[in-house]
C-alpha cells in the first residue's frame, strides 16, 4: 500500500465522516467548521491530484472567504442550538432515506459502468499548474472570464439591493 | 488511482448533501450542503481532467486542462451565489426572526 493510497483513503474517510457531521450537527458554527474540514480535505485530494492552483483557490475562496461569510451571518443572527427548528422525526426518516435511495441508484448505476481500467493520474502531470491554467485561460477562455466579471457585478448589486432596508 | 474511487466518494458526498437539504430546516445549513455538492463534483471533474489527461497526454499535451477552467468558473459562481443568497437569508430572518425555510410562505404576504 503506497503513500498516495493511504492518503487517498485517509482523505476520502476524513472528508465523509466530516461531511456527515456537518448534516448532523445541532450548532450551526460546528457545521460551519466541520464544513472547512471538508474542504481542507478536498483540497488535499487536488494536491494529490497534483491541481496545485485549484487546491490554493480552494483553500482561499471556499475555506476561507466563503466560509467567513457564513460564520459572519450566523454570529450576526446569533442563532444556537435553542432557537434551531425542530422538525418532525419522520420527515427526518424520510430525508436520510430519499439521500440513501439516491446514494443506492447512482451506486448501482455506476458499479458496472466501463470505467474499470481507467485511472486518475496522481501526483504527476503538468495541466493543473498554475502556468498551462493561465495560459488556456486568458487564450482560449477570455471572454466567459471577462463575462464574470459582469456576473459578480451583478451579484454585487443584487446583494445590496436584497439586503437594504425598503 | 482508479477513477471508481473518485466516482464513489463524490456520489457519497454529494448523497450526504442532499440528505442535509431534506432533513434541516435551518436555511444556512441547507445552504451548506448546496455547497457539499457543489465540491463534490468539482472533486469529480478534476479526477476527470486527470483521467482524460492520462488516457491522451501523448496527442496532446493539454488534455484533460478544460475540466479544471470549469471548476475555476464553478468556483466563482458558487462565489456569487454564496453573496445573493445570504443576503436572501439574511432579509429573510429580518422578515420573520427565524431562519426556518417553513416560514418562508410568510413571504407571499
Amino acid at each position: 500500500m503506497s503513500v498516495t493510497h493511504f492518503l487517498f483513503w485517509f482523505l476520502s474517510i476524513v472528508a465523509i465522516f466530516s461531511a456527515i457531521m456537518v448534516v448532523v450537527s445541532k450548532n450551526p458554527v460546528h457545521s460551519v467548521l466541520w464544513l472547512i474540514m471538508v474542504f481542507f480535505t478536498i483540497s488535499g485530494h487536488y494536491v494529490l491530484l497534483n491541481a496545485q492552483f485549484l487546491a490554493i483557490v480552494n483553500l482561499i475562496v471556499y475555506a476561507g472567504a466563503i466560509m467567513v461569510l457564513f460564520l459572519f451571518v450566523i454570529m450576526l443572527m446569533n442563532l444556537n442550538s435553542d432557537t434551531e427548528p425542530q422538525k418532525n422525526k419522520w420527515l427526518k426518516i424520510a430525508g436520510v432515506i430519499g439521500g440513501g435511495a439516491l446514494l443506492l441508484v447512482l451506486v448501482a448505476a455506476l458499479k458496472n459502468a466501463d470505467t474499470k481500467n481507467q485511472i486518475a493520474q496522481t501526483g504527476s502531470g503538468e495541466i493543473g499548474l498554475i502556468h498551462n491554467l493561465g495560459i488556456v485561460l486568458f487564450r482560449d477562455y477570455a471572454l466567459p472570464f471577462e463575462i464574470t466579471s459582469v456576473l459578480f457585478l451583478s451579484a454585487l448589486v443584487g446583494a445590496i439591493v436584497i439586503g437594504k432596508k425598503e | 488511482m482508479p477513477i471508481n474511487y473518485y466516482i464513489f466518494l463524490s456520489v457519497a458526498l454529494f448523497c450526504i448533501g442532499v440528505a442535509g437539504v431534506l432533513t434541516r430546516r435551518n436555511a444556512i445549513i441547507i445552504f451548506m450542503c448546496i455547497e457539499l455538492m457543489l465540491n463534490a463534483t468539482n472533486l469529480l471533474l478534476v479526477a476527470f481532467s486527470k483521467m482524460h489527461y492520462a488516457n491522451m497526454k501523448v496527442m496532446n499535451p493539454n488534455a484533460g486542462i478544460d475540466g479544471q477552467i470549469f471548476v475555476f468558473f464553478i468556483m466563482v459562481v458558487a462565489a456569487a451565489e454564496v453573496c445573493v443568497g445570504l443576503a436572501i437569508i439574511a432579509m429573510l430572518y429580518r422578515n420573520t426572526h427565524s431562519v426556518d425555510v417553513n416560514f418562508l410562505n410568510r413571504l407571499k404576504h
